[in-house]
């Protein structure tokens, strides 16, 4: 009796709960979520994982026995090749980033204006340098920079110029790979900008040239305000892909001459797959972490304010 | 029915007795090693070269009962680094790899001794140079064999043509084939002098000042020529030493006379120089006389390998061998041995240096005289001192004499090299010589 009236008061509960699950199986983020799963798991397995043993890497000693804690950190700290190669990433990945913004912007309004039915060939031909595999055109680049046989030495050499040492010399070799890398990156910053320039509403332009507005105040005080987010989000995926390149330095200067065009990947791969030194290389592959993270921090606080402004 | 107990006393014994076998059992040399083997050969570049290694793999696996897996690894964007470095770690993998020159001291704990094969392989072949001993020893053990795929000599190839007409010197002569050398003559002095000349007549020697082995390789054979080493075989900095000076003065002396280019040089530059027959002399093994047979022949024509120049300290050649190295965590240790044997057989050694076209080459005393090497051309004979047959020089390695942890460093970061770019590039030879030795003491942390 006492069991009967036990089971008369869990009945109703475990009908509430079967009903919750239908809930929350029906909510839309729910469904979202288990879609997306496996794509998390795999960021977990490929992503999260390497990324906490490459931590742990980073605190062993050299031979891995050992654990040294920020040993590897401080022992960088006191050398000079490290500080230069701090140096070159940032004057790599900044001026490669703004110089891809420019360009990506001035070809983006070009495009905009070119009518809609050729527009598409253009939009094509522009992507061309940024969907070929960066380690192919490196190679057409690293023909093109060869330090005796260059291509762009034999045309200057007609015109009585050069020959330039592209990549024999400090300055022209970080130019080389600087070059390279805007030409590879220019066109995802062209579309993206692309993108937001079709979204801005067309009255915003016809209120304006009603007003007087010339063509840089059009610029000004509508194009550019309508894709701040947009300029932000990009400059920031562009920054940490730049901040973290390995092909381009290493096909076309290898670090080189004398450590002056070294970015962290490479000089990393440097240290710890050619030098055997893997927890030394992975401390230096993990300094870009706060770098990118400040930046990152700073540009999404900033999205997120505009966006709970508007 | 009686029920037999396993006491721990039991175990203890059948255990210990188990492990003395183990130890006293001769590794398996015949019929017996069956099983499975997996190995990791290096991917040659000379075109149809692996097909020696698979030939012969084979052979001993059908031989033994053997199943044999054999992946050729290539060194281009340093895969084979990356796989020896992710088997290290994931301690899983290949139970024979090809090493390059440094590996085998990197991961010395995770190599299997090969004491027994390299006796073997002594009592057969001779004496290996120092400089094998140097890198493919490890605590007083044999750590790995010496492969002859890959190793390498790589001593001057020059332009009979052009060093005889702007340098007046006749390297025929001087290393006649089938004879020994004639070379008091070939010394730094005799080699600056014949740079000059060559540069002076638009054919400069085609030497490169990079970071890459090639450059690196060059410039050690030059220090070690003058008796100088950033770091001695106890591990103490001698950079600021007048060797060090000595050589560096040399070696900057010596960059004015080669291509402007220099220090953006990689390893396919010499190659190129002497293909496009820019110049009179390179740094190189039979490669890069090898594509000049296939697309220069009237340069190839012209090519001779020879030994190094000599001076204060002696006549050293860079000498950069490959390994093959048993991992200790490998399945089939025994097959692995006897499989290395039989790739060390003489039989072996000379099939290997005959696919190669004489570029491989093993590192016994007793092999260096294959008819690969007295034959090869044309011009007939041009690769017979390749092999250093008559001892002449001393093989060495970049950065030796310091303990192979630091060694490695100094090699793999192109310390020298970067010491003559600074020079060249205006720098004060004390800054240099203080920066280096600050490099040096980096390398020194374990």
């Amino acid at each position: 009796m006492v069991d009967a009236v036990l089971q008369g008061v869990q009945t109703p509960g475990a009908t509430r709960k079967r009903s919750s699950l239908r809930r929350t199986m029906q909510r839309k983020s729910t469904v979202a979520f288990l879609m997306a799963l496996p794509l998390i798991l795999m960021i977990a397995f490929l992503v999260i994982y390497p990324a906490l043993y490459s931590l742990h890497l980073a605190t062993l000693n050299k031979s891995m026995e050992r654990f040294v804690g920020f040993g590897n950190f401080l022992f960088l700290f006191k050398r000079e090749t490290f500080w230069k190669v701090v140096e070159q990433s940032c004057i790599f990945a900044l001026t490669a980033v703004f110089f891809k913004a420019i360009i990506g912007f001035t070809v983006a309004h070009f495009v905009h204006n070119v009518p809609n039915d050729r527009q598409r060939k253009w939009r094509g031909m522009l992507l061309v340098p940024w969907v070929i595999p960066p380690a192919m055109s490196c190679l057409a680049w690293l023909w093109l920079f060869d330090p005796s046989y260059s291509a762009f030495n034999w045309v200057l050499g007609i015109f009585n110029i050069g020959p330039v040492p592209w990549t024999g010399d400090a300055f022209w070799a970080r130019f080389s790979v600087i070059l390279v890398n805007i030409w590879i990156g220019a066109p995802f910053f062209m579309i993206m900008y692309l993108a937001a320039l079709k979204s801005v509403p067309d009255q915003l332009y016809e209120a304006a040239a009603i007003d007087g507005a010339n063509w840089w105040q059009r610029i000004w005080y509508i194009t550019l305000p309508m894709m701040r987010n947009i300029i932000a989000i990009t400059a920031l995926f562009s920054l940490i892909v730049t901040f973290a390149n390995f092909d381009i330095v290493q096909i076309l200067t290898q670090g080189g001459p004398i450590d002056l065009t070294h970015v962290f990947a490479t000089w990393s791969f440097t240290l710890g797959i050619q030098g055997n030194d893997i927890p030394l290389g992975a401390a230096v592959s993990l300094f870009m972490v706060p770098i990118l993270t400040v930046a990152a921090v700073f540009i999404l606080r900033d999205i997120t304010r505009r966006g709970n402004e508007s | 029915m009686k029920r037999r107990t396993f006491t721990r006393r039991r175990f203890m014994a059948t255990t210990a007795a188990a492990s003395a076998t183990m130890i006293a059992a001769p590794f398996v040399r015949t019929a017996s090693a069956a099983g499975k083997i997996s190995i990791g050969f290096w991917d040659h570049w000379v075109p149809g070269a692996n097909n020696a290694t698979k030939t012969l793999t084979e052979e001993w696996g059908a031989k033994e009962k053997v199943e044999v897996q054999i992946d050729y690894i290539p060194s281009q964007g340093r895969k084979n680094l990356l796989t020896i470095a992710a088997e290290a770690q994931a301690k899983s993998g290949h139970d024979i790899l090809a090493f390059p020159t440094w590996e085998p001291q990197g991961h010395a704990n995770s190599l299997e001794p090969v004491d027994d094969v390299m006796g073997e392989l002594i009592k057969q072949h001779g004496k290996v140079n120092p400089t094998v001993e140097y890198l493919g020893r490890a605590n007083g053990k044999w750590i790995v064999v010496p492969a002859t795929v890959g190793s390498q000599i790589k001593g001057p190839c020059s332009r009979i043509d052009l060093m005889k007409q702007h340098a007046g010197i006749d390297v025929v002569a001087m290393y006649p084939a089938g004879a020994p050398p004639k070379a008091e003559a070939w010394t730094l002095a005799a080699f600056m002098k014949a740079a000059e000349a060559c540069h002076k007549a638009g054919k400069p020697f085609g030497i490169g000042l990079g970071t890459t082995s090639d450059s690196v390789d060059t410039a050690g054979a030059f220090f070690h020529a003058h008796g100088a080493a950033l770091v001695d075989a106890k591990g103490t900095i001698t950079v600021k030493s007048d060797k060090v000076r000595q050589a560096l003065e040399y070696c900057t002396k010596l960059a004015a006379f080669l291509p402007p280019d220099a220090p953006a040089w990689d390893d396919s530059s010499n190659n190129k120089w002497l293909v496009a027959g820019n110049g009179a002399l390179i740094m190189n093994p039979p490669s890069a006389w090898a594509v000049a047979k296939r697309d220069a022949p009237q340069i190839a024509a012209q090519c001779w390998t020879h030994g190094f120049p000599s001076g204060p300290a002696g006549r050293y050649a860079p000498f950069l061998p490959y390994f093959w190295g048993i991992w200790n965590f490998g399945k089939n240790k025994s097959a692995a041995k006897s499989l290395l044997l039989h790739l060390s057989s003489r039989a072996a050694a000379e099939k290997m240096v005959a696919a190669s076209a004489g570029y491989d080459l093993p590192s016994f005393e007793k092999l260096t005289d294959f008819k690969t090497w007295a034959e090869e051309g044309p011009p007939k004979g041009t690769l017979y001192h390749y092999p250093n047959p008559h001892n002449h020089q001393i093989l060495s390695v970049a950065a030796a004499p310091a303990p192979a942890r630091i060694a490695h460093q100094i090699y793999v970061q192109g310390v020298q090299t970067k010491m003559i770019a600074r020079v060249l590039k205006g720098e004060k030879m004390e800054a240099v010589l203080a920066w280096a030795e600050s490099e040096c003491e980096g390398f020194m942390r374990t």
